[in-house]
């Protein structure tokens, strides 16, 4: 085993010796790369993107994340890439310099974050001429306004022949290391990570560490050991034959290109949860996991009577969604047990949606979030499963609001009347985000608004 | 030529690979740095009784504590001398006591953690509506005045008469405040420092280290991003890094992470309006009476300038014969609110745009008409005494936003969009800005530059103004190779140092380009007459020019100077000709509104602004188009919430991280902009015929307010007057729909006497700054 080590543009660095809580935009800061900026310390705001190597097929793929929030220990044997390692002042990467004759910088402070997001487009194996501008929605820039970004990535092509970064995403991204260094290990499969946490009870589970960074660089929390898993096969499987079964370290990007479709709900989750740089970190089992009251992906789960796989030394055990939540980020989950995988059943209904309100369109957290999945069948509601999020200490069913729905035929008079049970679910709070008030409102809208929108033509244009 | 070619910044390719440095990026250069972290208040307010750091100097790591105690000079670190830099009495929840030195900043913030301080909680205001109830104000109370109100009012056919209340703003500028100090090779104290006033900067810290000026040096090198937060707020950092490296004779490091930049940094004022206005018949204004409460925070800053500038700003393009606006700034224990793009000028402008919107439903008279109604016409002037020149622009950007932006024919599109859509509205709002350019405080309209030309021909220029993304070294740039005849490859900028140009003015008010071009010009013409007069009609090439001129003993450098003429202003009086001239602008903002949720966004925006003739077209593009967001993040999104309870977090900022503030991200990017300039705009008098640009695009925002106003009233019945918070996030937004729905028009009072804006006590303190005090003669009284 070679000593732990990071990649960065090419050239191996050490990481030996660092404190567990060095994050990878503290690595390349401290090799003198300025590039990648700590703009908000909490994956809000992209300064600190760099691209990671990532696995693709028998392929990879330059991949961005939010530096400040991986730990670097977690990098061990992986590729990195900086806005440093793109290009130099003398030879432009065609990404800066589209940017840069664009007028798309203008402190440049969120530039070089804003470099990465688009290289990564730029070599997105699948993309043909066109650049999806979704790919910068976690990249914020407070003096162009946008427009010359937009524009900056509009013009681009696709990636010459002789492209280097974009011929190593031919060959496969380096295998994950099985890395132990003071304070943080990389097991090599599920039976070494459970006999980890059995040794230490205390220790922090990591996959894309979105949660663990915030946590660490906000509030100073410092683990006394890192166990990551996001690399293990066992939690990394994804099956759509019959029952439908997610791996929990796959990020939310791998989970949405795995499933191609096969879960259409899901698929209005994707765009609206957090942004790319962080959906390629996140992962559904961390989100399962942490058990946030305002999570985008329970209220959904919830709606798809989704169920958690757990495992622990002892086994497996399946625990239905709806009773997997506890309390305010608490969950059945034991000390020792891992999230391995959600489980939905099929058939799945055939109306479904999510509604996220929230004060911003894009990259926001919810104030109230709304799955429903509801059978209609020869004008009458037989099923309905409606997850909420953002109004209670868990994620909830609706159950009242279900019990209005089903067994009634699917008309207006039926959506009003649940539509008033809807909006008295939960105890919403006032805060920040919204008031409790406008919580409650939103519910019954999310309601009526389903009604309009799947039900007849004289709906509003709606808003994307 | 170089002037008015549109060019990329000028460090766009160091911008895009990573190879631009700021402050911070500094510290990897520099050996044994230390690294500070704030001891911060968890009260509102709160005596400091007890401070003791002996258990933090027991943490691994940490090399000292900064307390008051260790100040050399004046424990102070603004310019009115009511903001010491360790406080005994904390005036805010994040107000540093004492900041905590380490070898890295793990042991800083350890060390932090460790400091034992007691507090003896002190009553507290928070919200401005409690603070106006207290009458708990500070500095002066102007009162701009025209006319006679009473009988305006009183011939008026319409009387109204309301509130109207907006949130202050983060600047969320990317880089947060960062300084970087150190004792130099020849013991001078040397600080690298994310600011937009250099020259402040080193005052503050010569002041805190008991140094006169000329032993403090303070260069910045670029900032990311300032608008107007890093003109006065970073002078409190650099004096923490510079004591501490004066101290410890090794370099030290403040750098704020983001949850600390917004806990303890000033923001945009929060503003209270009480108005009362009457219009004729026609909808023409008659008179206005109006008292502006600024939220200050806990001391001064730029409390009193900003007051002054948004009264400056209440008419904005509209005539209105008699007028009575007060101002006061009042006492919050909050962070110190200061400068921001505009500087007071958005917060007075948007009191007219919301009483026009609010009004025209009940006048029965279109948004557009009643607005275009009311322009500034040739001869008439400002309620403080300015003759409004090139009104007629005003109109001209009016016309041909109507006209490209082909507004007609979208009103009708709107109408029938919203006749046909029972869920959703939109909105078509146009709105214009008239922005005032120049410091109103005459002294600060100077600038100074230093210009080398070197044997081989190179040049070399430095000058006063600061960059932080606005492109003014591009500009700055342009205008030298210009001015010289040079190709713009052979100038060369350096970075803003106070020992090249002293004494300058903070890069703020938009002023950046038309001062330091000046200054930039002016020295270069001096140069370059030197060069001609050794031609003699020769016509050399100017290597071989430079090159003789060096043996023959001419003069290749040169220093510059600016200053405005033709303006004046007395602030006591609030009267006078405070602006070299007026930038104009119009937008018209499209929005569409879901009437589920009160979420909206924005279809389309067509702006016409006056840049005049455009130093740096694609600079100047970027200002307008990112001003505009900016400002539409300040009246839609961003939300600064305070804890206004009785409970253990009061005045706590509950939005200080960038997952509870929201900044415009790309979808909030509208679907389509169009931006244009105003064509025969030339300005005389100012730099190769330009205008300032920093600030007046943000106010075209108001817009987007107006368009998601009318939207929120079409949900009602026709002449339904919707009174929309500002920001306008979709919740508020919702609520305006419901309340639109109900068809309440109670915001708005009829008829006299209507809520009466309190009146200006004549015993309050009028605006009276001791600088100007000074500079006053006895003649001048």
């Amino acid at each position: 085993m070679s000593d732990p080590h990071v990649i960065v543009n090419g050239q191996p660095r050490p990481i030996s010796g660092l404190p567990v809580h060095t994050s990878a935009l503290d690595l390349v800061r401290g090799l003198g790369l300025t590039g990648a900026k700590e703009g908000c310390a909490e994956g809000e705001c992209g300064a600190c993107a760099v691209l990671v190597l990532r696995p693709e097929g028998d392929a990879s793929r330059w991949t961005p994340v939010n530096a400040c929030l991986v730990p670097a220990a977690a990098l061990d044997g992986q590729e990195v890439v900086t806005a440093e390692g793109l290009g130099s002042p003398a030879h432009l990467h065609p990404v800066q310099s589209e940017l840069a004759v664009r007028g798309g910088s203008q402190c440049g402070y969120c530039t070089p974050g804003f470099v990465c997001s688009m290289a990564a487009e730029y070599y997105r194996p699948d993309r043909d001429e066109g650049f999806d501008v979704h790919a910068l929605s976690g990249n914020l820039c407070r003096c162009t306004g946008y427009r010359p970004i937009r524009d900056a990535a509009d013009a681009l092509g696709v990636p010459p022949a002789d492209d280097v970064l974009a011929q190593r995403q031919q060959r496969p991204a380096p295998p994950p290391a099985t890395t132990r260094i003071d304070g943080f290990a990389r097991p090599a499969d599920l039976a070494e990570a459970l006999e980890l946490l059995g040794r230490h009870p205390d220790a922090t589970v990591v996959a894309g560490a979105t949660d663990l960074g915030v946590e660490a660089n906000l509030r100073g929390r410092r683990p006394s050991y890192v166990i990551a898993i996001d690399r293990l096969p066992e939690l990394r499987e994804v099956s759509t034959d019959g029952t439908i079964e997610i791996g929990a370290a796959l990020t939310l990007s791998e989970a949405e290109a795995a499933l191609a479709g096969a879960v259409p709900l899901l698929d209005e989750v994707w765009p609206q949860f957090a942004s790319p740089l962080i959906r390629n970190g996140a992962t559904i089992g961390g989100n399962l996991a942490t058990a946030s009251p305002i999570g985008d992906l329970p209220p959904v789960l919830l709606a798809l009577d989704a169920s958690v796989v757990l495992v622990s030394a002892e086994g497996e055990c399946e625990v239905p969604l709806a009773d997997y939540f506890t309390g305010y980020r608490e969950t059945v989950r034991r000390p020792g047990e891992l999230v391995r995988s959600v489980r939905i059943p099929r058939p799945l209904a055939g109306l479904v949606a999510f509604h996220k309100v929230a004060k911003r369109r894009y990259d926001d957290i919810s104030s109230v979030a709304v799955g429903f999945a509801l059978d209609v069948v020869d004008g009458s509601v037989v099923r309905a499963r409606i997850g909420l999020g953002g109004i209670a200490a868990t994620p909830v069913r609706a159950l009242a609001t279900e019990a209005a729905l089903e067994g009634r035929p699917w008309r207006s008079e039926t959506v009003e009347a649940a539509a008033e049970v809807m909006r008295g679910e939960g105890t919403p709070i006032d805060d920040q985000r919204a008031s409790g008030a406008y919580r409650s409102a939103m519910l019954g809208n999310a309601l009526r608004r389903l009604w309009v929108e799947r039900s007849t033509r004289s709906a509003g244009e709606v808003q994307r | 030529m170089s002037v008015g070619a549109a060019l990329p910044h000028e460090s766009a390719a160091l911008h895009v690979t990573g190879h631009a440095l700021y402050t911070d990026d500094l510290v990897q250069r520099t050996r044994d740095v230390l690294h500070a972290h704030p001891v911060c208040s968890p009260h509102a307010h709160a005596r400091v009784t007890r401070l003791d750091p002996a258990a933090a100097l027991e943490v691994d790591g940490v090399v000292r504590v900064l307390t008051g105690g260790d100040v050399p000079g004046v424990n102070d670190a603004g310019v009115k001398h009511d903001e010491p830099l360790f406080p005994d009495e904390v005036m805010f929840v994040g107000h540093a006591v004492c900041w905590v030195l380490g070898e890295t900043l793990e042991a800083a913030r350890l060390g932090a953690a460790a400091v034992e301080v007691d507090y003896e909680a002190l009553p507290s205001i928070i919200a401005l509506t409690e603070a106006i109830e207290a009458g708990s104000f500070q500095g002066g109370r102007p009162v701009v005045s025209r006319g006679d109100t009473v009988s305006g009012l009183a011939g008026a056919a319409h009387v109204f008469s309301g509130t109207t209340e907006m949130a202050g703003q983060e600047h969320f500028y990317l880089e947060t405040h960062a300084a970087l100090a150190l004792v130099d090779e020849s013991g001078q104290v040397f600080v690298q420092s994310s600011t937009q006033h250099p020259s402040e900067t080193q005052e503050i810290v010569a002041h805190v280290l008991g140094l006169h000026d000329h032993e403090v040096t303070v260069q910045c090198l670029r900032m990311g991003g300032g608008f107007g937060g890093k003109e006065m707020q970073p002078h409190g950092f650099a004096a923490v890094a510079a004591l501490g490296a004066a101290l410890t004779g090794r370099p030290v490091r403040v750098r704020l992470s983001r949850a600390q930049d917004m806990t303890m940094t000033g923001k945009r004022h929060g503003f209270h309006a009480q108005w009362r206005v009457g219009f004729g018949d026609d909808g023409r204004l008659q008179a206005l009476e109006a008292t502006l409460t600024s939220d200050g925070g806990w001391s001064l800053d730029l409390s009193e300038p900003v007051l002054a500038r948004a009264l400056c700003h209440v008419d904005n393009a509209y005539w209105i014969p008699h007028v009575l606006l007060h101002g006061r700034v009042a006492r919050t224990h909050k962070t110190s609110q200061t400068a921001f793009r505009g500087f007071g000028g958005p917060q007075g402008m948007l009191v007219v745009e919301d009483i026009l919107g609010r009004s025209a439903p009940l006048l029965g008279i279109d948004p557009i008409d009643l607005r275009r109604r009311n322009f500034y016409v040739e001869g008439q002037t400002t309620p403080y005494g300015q003759p409004v020149r090139h009104p007629g622009r005003i109109v001209a950007a009016w016309d041909r936003v109507l006209a490209t932006g082909q507004v007609a024919r979208r009103r009708d599109e709107v109408a029938a969009f919203n006749a046909t859509h029972p869920h959703a509205r939109r909105g078509l709002a146009l709105t214009p800005v008239k922005f005032g350019i120049s410091f109103n405080f005459t002294a600060f309209n100077q600038a100074g530059a230093l210009v080398h030309v070197y044997k081989d021909g190179s040049v070399l220029i430095n000058h006063g103004g600061t960059e932080m993304g606005q492109g003014l070294h591009t500009k700055m740039l342009q205008v030298a190779a210009t001015t010289l005849g040079v190709p713009l490859e052979r100038v060369r900028l350096a970075p803003t140092r106070t020992d090249k140009v002293p004494n300058t003015s903070a890069t703020a008010a938009s002023s950046g380009a038309d001062l330091n071009g000046g200054a930039v010009k002016h020295a270069c013409e001096q140069v370059l007459a030197r060069l001609v007069e050794l031609d003699a009609g020769r016509g050399l090439p100017w290597e071989e020019l430079v090159r003789e001129a060096y043996f023959s003993r001419v003069q290749l450098w040169a220093a510059g100077f600016y200053r405005t003429e033709g303006i004046h202003w007395d602030s006591t009086a609030m009267q006078g000709h405070p602006f070299k001239y007026f930038a104009y602008g119009v937008a018209a903002t499209e929005v569409e509104v879901d009437g589920f949720t009160g979420a909206y966004f924005t279809r389309r925006v067509d702006i016409v602004h006056d840049v005049g003739d455009s130093l740096s077209p694609l600079v100047d593009l970027g200002q307008v188009e990112g001003g505009f967001v900016q400002g539409a993040g300040w009246l839609t999104l961003e939300d600064l919430r305070w804890d206004e309870s009785d409970g253990p977090g009061r005045g706590r900022l509950t939005t200080q991280s960038a997952s509870t503030y929201k900044l415009p991200s790309f979808g909030e990017l509208p679907a389509e902009l169009h931006v244009a300039f105003l064509e025969h705009a030339h300005e005389d008098g100012v730099v190769h015929g330009s205008k300032a640009v920093g600030e007046p695009p943000l106010m075209l925002a108001l817009s987007v307010r107006e368009a998601l106003r009318q939207a929120a009233a079409a949900f009602g019945p026709a002449g339904t007057s919707v009174d929309l918070p500002s920001p306008a996030t979709p919740e508020a937004v919702y609520w305006a729909v419901e309340r639109a729905r109900a068809s309440g028009a109670d915001h708005v009072v009829r008829g006299t006497p209507g809520i009466v804006p309190e009146r200006p006590d004549p015993a309050a303190p009028l605006l009276h700054p001791r600088s100007e005090q000074a500079s006053r003669t006895p003649a001048e009284g």
